[in-house]
């Protein structure tokens, strides 16, 4: 199974300044020490062997993050949340498909406007022969579409999308196979409730917990948790806030921390942990702090198997 | 859970010990209550003397912010004293240094509490 995030930031999409590309630049050509290149290909491979830092952005765009089984047809996609990455997304179909219709599968883990934002954009929801499934446990999924396309929030109607776009009821705690693909909902601590998947395929097991506050303050609820997590080989985690935000300042917002994460990660022996949703107010220096103390707690708490601990950032992807 | 309760000039001591985790956090919390509405009904501070505490997870960590919102909404307040080098790393990773008045060792925490705190505890 390979994963492919197209958005990871949590909230609201944030972008590089110019400053931030620009002090990127200098820091570059000091590394350079004076070194010519005589061709763009060798100044790309020296770009190439530099720190994360300078060559990287975390991101980025809001939640969207597709996931390609192993056995699946080559015309059908699946992905989670329709955050403004979700134009990316479409993007990558388009490319893919070359003009052949698509069935693209969604889970939804929610419909506060960073997941949905980026349907508006999404190119597949366009085109005549292109099927769109909406996969969610809200009532209301179908509603929160249509109204945001509704004037005068969006010049064009959900209406007049060309694709046949259905929307697909799915029930908590009860897997149901998608296109091969085992899918188990579980309803999650958030305004209005969210839902975390559980994506089985292939022998890989793919966890997406996004907009949950795993308090951890009842015996019985973390059990559920991560038996939920079980055995995942990836679990991409809402790690937005620091555990002392999540338990004091913004308790009850609805989002986790990255030592939460680990520990359900480890008590359920998850094999890799992907920080996503990350803080807007967050910048790049901030999210690599956060990563490098992860793996820090990870190494101190580790009981045995180790767990993979990376920082999800757009275009980042994974193989189980 | 065991605790040890002791108080100096009216400042309260507890120290746990061992691993406060999942499985020990709720035991925690039952012993805690008790000892912190006395305490707050005496008006006193409350010192945790982590100095034998060996790990302490989320669960845990919750735990002392549950106890300093309960004294701090009676005029209280909770500092921590004496963490292992593990478990203040932990604290750190989890920004809980920008929660809690944390003291080098309990001496200096009931020093920062009160004179009478520290006299009482060099007397004893």
């Amino acid at each position: 199974m390979r994963v492919r995030f197209w958005g990871t930031r949590g909230s609201l999409p944030v972008a590089l300044t110019w400053r931030d590309v620009r002090d990127r630049l200098a820091r570059a050509l000091l590394l350079a020490g004076g070194r010519r290149f005589e061709s763009f290909e060798q100044a790309q491979a020296f770009a190439a062997e530099l720190p994360f830092a300078l060559t990287h952005t975390f991101g980025g765009h809001t939640s969207c993050v597709e996931f390609e089984p192993q056995a699946a047809a080559p015309s059908e996609y699946f992905a989670c949340d329709m955050g403004s990455g979700a134009r990316a997304f479409g993007e990558h179909v388009f490319a893919r498909q070359a003009g052949r219709p698509a069935t693209i599968n969604l889970f939804m883990s929610h419909m506060h406007w960073d997941h949905i934002m980026g349907f508006p954009f999404f190119g597949p929801a366009y085109v005549p022969g292109m099927r769109l499934r909406i996969h969610g446990c809200h009532e209301a999924l179908e509603h929160a579409f249509r109204r945001q396309q509704e004037a005068p929030s969006f010049p064009v109607p959900f209406a007049q999308l060309q694709a046949d776009i259905r929307f697909v009821p799915l029930a908590e705690g009860e897997p149901q196979l998608v296109s091969g693909v085992k899918v188990t909902a579980q309803r999650q601590r958030h305004s209005g409730d969210s839902y975390g998947y559980r994506f089985e395929s292939g022998g890989k097991t793919l966890i997406y917990t996004t907009d949950s506050e795993h308090k951890l303050e009842q015996a019985a609820e973390t059990r559920a948790i991560v038996e939920f997590f079980r055995d995942a080989d990836l679990v991409v985690f809402d790690a937005m806030y620091s555990l002392a935000e999540a338990v004091s300042v913004k308790a009850d917002w609805g989002h986790s921390s990255n030592v939460v994460g680990v520990e359900l990660c480890q008590m359920a022996r998850a094999r890799k942990l992907a920080l996503f949703h990350h803080e807007p107010a967050n910048n790049d220096a901030a999210i690599e702090r956060i990563l490098q103390e992860t793996r820090r707690l990870e190494e101190l708490t580790r009981d045995g198997q180790r767990l993979e601990v990376f920082a999800a950032y757009d275009g980042l992807e994974v193989d189980l | 859970m065991e605790l040890n309760p002791r108080s100096y000039a009216g400042t309260l001591v507890l120290s746990p010990a061992g691993r406060l985790d999942h499985d020990s956090s709720e035991a925690f919390r039952a012993s805690m209550q008790p000892l912190l509405e006395r305490s707050a009904r005496d008006g006193c501070c409350l010192v945790l003397d982590l100095s034998a505490l060996e790990y302490v997870s989320s669960a845990g960590l919750r735990c002392f912010v549950l106890a300093a919102k309960q004294a701090a909404a009676q005029g209280g307040k909770v500092s921590v004293a004496a963490m292992r080098p593990l478990v203040a790393e932990i604290f750190r990773i989890s920004r809980f240094h920008l929660l809690f008045e944390i003291h080098p060792s309990l001496r200096d925490a009931l020093s920062a509490a009160s004179a009478q705190a520290a006299a009482e505890f060099d007397r004893k």
